[in-house]
């Protein structure tokens, strides 16, 4: 009896070993980051997050221009992504038959499961040069005398950057979307048709009542994506530290400094101050994902449960 | 009829007249919205796919130039000339990913065995809550921490601390899948198990994990696939190697790295092999996530109840 | 001695329907009066046929329905009330692979002619489900939202059509200083009186009620049946009940429907005391269903 009560105890407490492993692995990933930039932040402080020189030379570090960049191309990011990504769903949902959906679904998650250096590449070469041959010329010649629009047009730069960061976070927009329009009751759909309504007019009013809480959560989520991408940002936004209103201009974003100076740092101070900002873009993502989560479990609540299992697995 | 004032005081006739009205005035107005928003709405989705069609034709139309036997077998020359493959980055990929399941397999499996077998409903919560949050880290937040605990104290770059963040990043899909997975097994299994006086952790391994192991081997598959494409947390980590590594604690080539050093370069032969090893990596990536998607289905059907 | 009389009442009730004309430019602009027994029909089913897909839902159904009055369609579960229900306001359309025969008119014209506007005969004939389905929105916003969909921007207005409508739904009364409130928030039988105002907001001539009160408890559901008899007043009303009792409270007409066939129509005293047909007898009396 006693030898089989020591195997469950002994197995029960290896799995919770596991178990925990996960709280450790995260405590860990906020602790090692947080000590290896202390040097930074004594130096530093608060100003950090404000200041936008960056200069390895004289060790003078801020962080203002990578969050301009970082906050910029998600937001363009989004404005692009949102209404293609939410039309999409809609049409996948309401209006398509259903082996287009299925056959659509499946292409939106081929889409979402290709590697970001493989986007950066295919923007390096497809996107850049039609960027900067035919789209920026247009913009520039037509809305050059908006701020954004304005500035030497090199392809590369913050528009290019956004335009695939769009790409790449529009099957999220488009997944969840689709599943909390799916999830509506039909009833709700016919008390609005009862009355007299379009379909369309019926349609949007139950999505903006039923399905807005778990649509927002899935555009939350589809900006923690867009925030930590790095690959694709770092080949086709130019790499350049400057603030500028412009879009055609190049830009740097928290991830892209990272990836392209952390195996140049030359002194502790500046690998410490790199390691800040992976501890900002850490902050700001796991709060942009709390965000969306609670968004979307507040959405199960609402015993909308089909939903469940297809939104935790983005 | 009187267009409305707020001096007017409705009353009932009124009222169904004006409304009447307006029913009339918008009618058309309504009927062309309605008609116009489908072709918006396909629109939107052909929109979507277009970057798709042309990802892959660029990949099959510049890629397939460079694949040859050469590209599986040879190593890369040295700057300048002609020629070369990727022998060692697909390699170096496999055994990173080798690695990875070393350490993202049994601290997913094991969570997930917790999370559906053992643990209480609080706790629970917090741990998948916490997975869920780490399924959001960036993952070049996850090449920093292991380059601070893997990289540094041995002062090396290497295929272990690679193989390390690429295992990290696998945690939260295995932990998710295999517990659902582990739930779609009925209880009558278990409860089967243990009427024969089988000890519950041997119910577990032998009868539920058994059960379950489909779903569970393709929870593993999808997150192979997932960080097999990442090059991010590789970049101060396995770091890349133009050669064969000669151990593991030495920088690796990994199919992610070589194909960006290629991308950034002036070199238009290595611009085509970069197409070439990404045409490899997705075709890789794609199968599986086809495969497992496939055995998801099955293995969903398998385990529904049965008429 | 039923038997005796069904042949007799048979042939009655054959020749009063031949009576019966079709609507004319002259017999609409005649009042009806009580002691009239030729009443106006308001809507005329003649020769119904309804397929899911392969399956035949409607069999051959005739009948008409009284203007302002009460026709019940009761049945056991499952035998197309709802479906049948459904014809009148096309709602049915939503669903694919379903096709319809026959005739259906409503003051005269067929609403499935395909000059039909549908989003207009919606508005014509509102419709009340089982469930009550309010919007998440205010009480105000929900009663508000046929109005608004046809551009009503006039808040006077529109404060106006919702005051009228929640005094029709008789819930005026219970939210008029919570009007801001969301429709969530208040109790079920509100909530289905709720979903009544709304529809009337939308100016209906006729009221279609698919079980409304099947998810009430007893005192919810007596007052909407309180609020059926005075609605009846002013709009054509068809209430499809498995509740049969209810039925014989409410209705002034009955019809049995039974695997997808009309079998008798008529006022609801005789259906529930004597009726023709041995199997709405059988029914009624609880044999089956």
């Amino acid at each position: 009896m006693s030898r089989k009560d020591t195997g469950d105890i002994v197995f029960r407490r290896l799995m919770m070993f596991f178990a925990c492993m996960i709280l450790v692995i995260v405590a860990g990933i906020l602790f090692e980051l947080t000590r290896s930039s202390l040097p930074s932040i004594r130096k530093f402080g608060f100003s950090f997050l404000f200041t936008s020189t960056w200069d390895p030379v004289f060790e003078k570090f801020g962080a203002l221009p990578f969050i301009y960049g970082t906050l910029l191309s998600s937001f363009v990011a989004l404005l692009l992504a949102i209404p293609i990504g939410l039309g999409t769903a809609i049409y996948l949902a309401e209006y398509s038959p259903w082996w287009v959906r299925n056959t659509v679904s499946l292409l939106v998650d081929l889409l979402a499961a290709i590697p970001s250096v493989v986007y950066g590449l295919w923007g390096i070469f497809v996107l850049v040069p039609i960027m900067r041959n035919h789209v920026e010329p247009f913009l520039g010649k037509y809305f050059g005398f908006l701020p954004f629009f304005q500035g030497p047009q090199y392809g590369v730069g913050m528009i290019s950057a956004s335009l695939i960061l769009a790409v790449m976070i529009v099957p999220f927009i488009i997944s969840v979307s689709r599943e909390v329009i799916l999830a509506v009751p039909q009833v709700y759909k016919e008390s609005a048709y009862a009355m007299g309504a379009t379909r369309w007019e019926a349609l949007i009013s139950i999505i903006l009542s039923y399905g807005r809480s778990g649509i927002i959560g899935g555009i939350i989520l589809a900006l923690g994506r867009a925030i930590g991408e790095t690959m694709a940002v770092t080949m086709i936004i130019g790499n350049n530290v400057k603030i500028s209103a412009s879009l055609f201009s190049p830009g740097y974003t928290l991830a892209s400094v990272i990836a392209n100076e952390f195996t140049e740092a030359t002194s502790d101070l500046y690998l410490s101050a790199l390691v800040e900002i992976g501890l900002v873009l850490l902050f700001v993502s796991i709060f942009v994902n709390v965000i969306a989560r609670i968004l979307i479990w507040s959405v199960q609540q609402k015993q909308l449960s089909g939903m469940k299992a297809k939104l935790q697995a983005i | 009829m009187v267009s409305p004032t707020k001096a007017i005081v409705w009353n009932e006739s009124q009222t169904s007249g004006y409304l009447a009205q307006l029913f009339q005035r918008t009618r058309q107005k309504r009927h062309w919205v309605d008609k116009i928003i489908v072709y918006l709405l396909t629109a939107c989705s052909v929109l979507v796919l277009l970057p798709l069609l042309s990802i892959l034709t660029h990949l099959v139309s510049q890629g397939i130039s460079a694949i040859n036997v050469d590209f599986f077998t040879k190593l890369p020359k040295p700057v300048g000339e002609h020629g070369g493959g990727m022998a060692n980055a697909i390699v170096g990929t496999l055994i990173l990913l080798g690695i990875a399941m070393g350490v993202g397999v049994p601290i997913g499996l094991g969570a997930g065995i917790y999370l559906s077998e053992y643990a209480n409903h609080r706790f629970a919560m917090v741990i998948r809550f916490v997975n869920d949050v780490m399924n959001g880290i960036p993952s070049i937040v996850y090449g920093i921490f292991t380059y601070v605990v893997f990289v540094l104290p041995f002062k090396s770059f290497s295929a272990i601390s690679g193989g390390a963040a690429l295992g990290i990043m696998m945690i939260p899909i295995v932990t998710r899948t295999t517990e659902e997975f582990i739930r779609l097994v009925p209880n009558t299994l278990r409860e089967a198990g243990l009427a024969l006086g089988v000890p519950r952790w041997r119910v577990i391994t032998d009868i539920v994990l058994q059960t379950a192991k489909g779903g569970i081997i393709t929870g593993i598959m999808v997150a192979l696939a997932r960080v097999a494409g990442e090059t991010a947390p590789l970049l101060f980590t396995a770091f890349g190697n133009r050669f064969w590594h000669s151990s593991l604690m030495e920088p690796i080539a990994a199919l992610s790295l070589q194909i960006f050093s290629y991308a950034i370069s002036p070199f238009d032969d290595w611009h085509r092999q970069a197409w070439a090893g990404a045409l490899v990596l997705i075709a890789i990536v794609f199968i599986v996530n086809i495969l497992a998607q496939y055995f998801v289905r099955r293995q969903a059907r398998l385990l529904s109840p049965k008429k | 001695m039923m038997t005796e009389n069904i042949m007799d009442k048979k042939t009655e009730n054959l020749t009063r329907e031949e009576k019966r004309q079709p609507p004319t430019e002259t017999t609409q602009m005649m009042p009806s009066t009580d002691a009239d027994p030729v009443k106006i029909p308001k809507i005329e089913v003649s020769g119904l046929n309804f397929y899911y897909g392969k399956h035949h839902a409607l069999q051959n159904i005739s009948m008409n329905i009284e203007a302002k009055k009460v026709t019940a369609l009761i049945g056991p579960s499952g035998c197309g009330k709802s479906t049948f229900l459904r014809i009148f306001n096309r709602m049915n359309d939503l669903i694919p692979l379903t096709r319809i025969e026959g005739s259906i008119l409503i003051d005269g014209k067929d609403i499935y002619d395909k000059e039909t506007d549908v989003v207009a005969l919606r508005r014509k004939v509102g419709m009340v489900f089982q469930k009550s389905t309010p919007f998440p929105k205010s009480i105000y916003d929900n009663v508000a939202y046929g109005l608004r969909i046809v551009g009503a921007k006039d808040r006077n207005m529109i404060d106006h059509v919702v005051e009228k409508s929640l005094r029709r739904a008789a819930l005026w009364d219970e939210v008029k200083d919570s009007l801001n409130k969301s429709a969530l928030a208040i109790s079920g039988g509100q909530q289905q009186r709720l979903c009544i105002a709304r529809a009337l907001a939308v100016g209906p001539e006729v009221i279609l009620m698919d079980e409304p009160c099947s998810a009430l408890d007893p005192t919810a559901t007596a007052r909407i049946e309180e609020l059926i008899l005075e609605l009846k007043n002013d709009y054509t009303i068809i209430i499809v009940t498995h509740n049969m009792q209810q039925a014989a409270r409410v209705s002034d007409n009955t019809g049995f429907l039974f695997l997808g066939k009309l079998i008798e129509l008529g006022h609801t005293d005789k259906m529930f005391t004597k009726p023709d047909n041995p199997m709405t007898e059988s029914y009624i009396t609880g044999r089956f269903g």
